[in-house]
């Protein structure tokens, strides 16, 4: 297996869903291979850190504006008869 | 994802609509609730908004990278759920119908931006650009440490910024949102292939991308690279 090989199989490694004789032919090529081994513990920091950290923050406050909206367009429409929004503050920013 | 893990079987049913007495079937718990919100129960569509809301959100702001368009754009999907909650029939997860609803949304939402462009799954993703590793430098154990919360997060905002919609798209189901391939696939409308291949190559531009935060030797974006990495 070259580096190239390697690549190609990069992800269906990550996800577990590679079959044995491929798999020790992958392991046997990191054990060779200190670029490939760097490409594969990077790229799984990098999977890491992004599930790891919040990029975007949801504040409970936007939660409850963008819900209440929803559901007073919902109602509008007339299929939600007992529709009751939990929140009093105006709809829409 | 807020709600528990549990498979969705769609067996036929019986002549009499009835299951075989041996047949268990997991029932995904949202497909009660969807079938309340049918029946016009507020309360059951409202727990559905919540378990979703945020992974709505997030989904629609990485793909248009704009706070305002995401947050139009999820109450959309949840309004546009709601009036056609009839076609949704429960061969899929209802957040993976929800995502699907989104993606379209955001797409849609870039085209009109970007008027002279056009935004699709498409844009960018067959060219060869990052599909090969360039920087070998290694990193720091636990790389994050040494920013702040808020450091961190301007960091993988602006790393991901930088990857074109097609890749973040796939990326974000992916990896942060962790729907399956074959979720993200449904949901893109995309062949399991095409997924992998997308997320190969998010994964290796975005390590690209972050190598310069995160090596061992240089810490700062300012330091100098050895490798032709592209920050």
């Amino acid at each position: 297996m070259n580096c190239t090989d390697f690549l190609a199989k990069l992800t269906d490694y990550f996800d577990g869903q590679i079959d044995p004789d491929l798999l020790a032919e992958v392991k046997q090529h990191l054990g060779t291979c200190h670029h490939c081994e760097v490409v594969v513990d990077t790229t799984r920091k990098t999977i890491d850190v992004y599930r790891g950290n919040q990029t975007y923050e949801f504040p409970e406050e936007l939660a409850l504006r963008m819900r209440a909206a929803v559901m007073e367009r919902c109602k509008a429409v007339g299929r939600l008869p007992d529709v009751e929004v939990r929140e009093s503050k105006p709809v829409g920013r | 994802m807020a709600a528990q893990t549990s498979s969705i079987i769609d067996e036929p049913l019986g002549p009499d609509g009835e299951l075989a007495p041996d047949e268990t079937v997991e029932v995904h718990p949202d497909v009660a609730l969807v079938e309340r919100a049918k029946a016009g129960d507020a309360a059951a569509f409202e727990v559905l908004i919540k378990q979703y809301e945020r992974q709505i959100f997030r989904t629609a702001l990485h793909i248009t990278q704009n706070r305002e368009d995401a947050e139009d754009i999820t109450q959309d999907v949840f309004f546009k759920a709601f009036q056609k909650l009839e076609q949704f029939q429960g061969n899929s997860k209802f957040s993976t119908w929800l995502v699907r609803i989104a993606v379209n949304e955001s797409l849609m939402r870039l085209r009109k931006r970007k008027t002279s462009k056009t935004v699709s799954m498409d844009q960018d993703v067959e060219t060869g650009e990052g599909s090969i590793p360039r920087d070998f430098a290694e990193w720091r154990p636990n790389p994050e440490q040494n920013y702040n919360q808020a450091e961190l997060a301007e960091i993988l905002r602006k790393t991901i910024a930088g990857l074109p919609p097609g890749f973040r798209t796939v990326f974000t189901l992916r990896d942060i949102e962790n729907l399956s391939t074959e979720e993200t696939a449904e949901a893109l409308g995309l062949s399991v292939p095409a997924v992998k291949s997308r997320l190969l190559r998010a994964r290796l531009q975005l390590r690209e991308r972050l190598s310069r935060y995160f090596r061992k030797t240089n810490t700062g974006p300012g330091a100098t690279h050895t490798q032709a990495a592209k920050p």
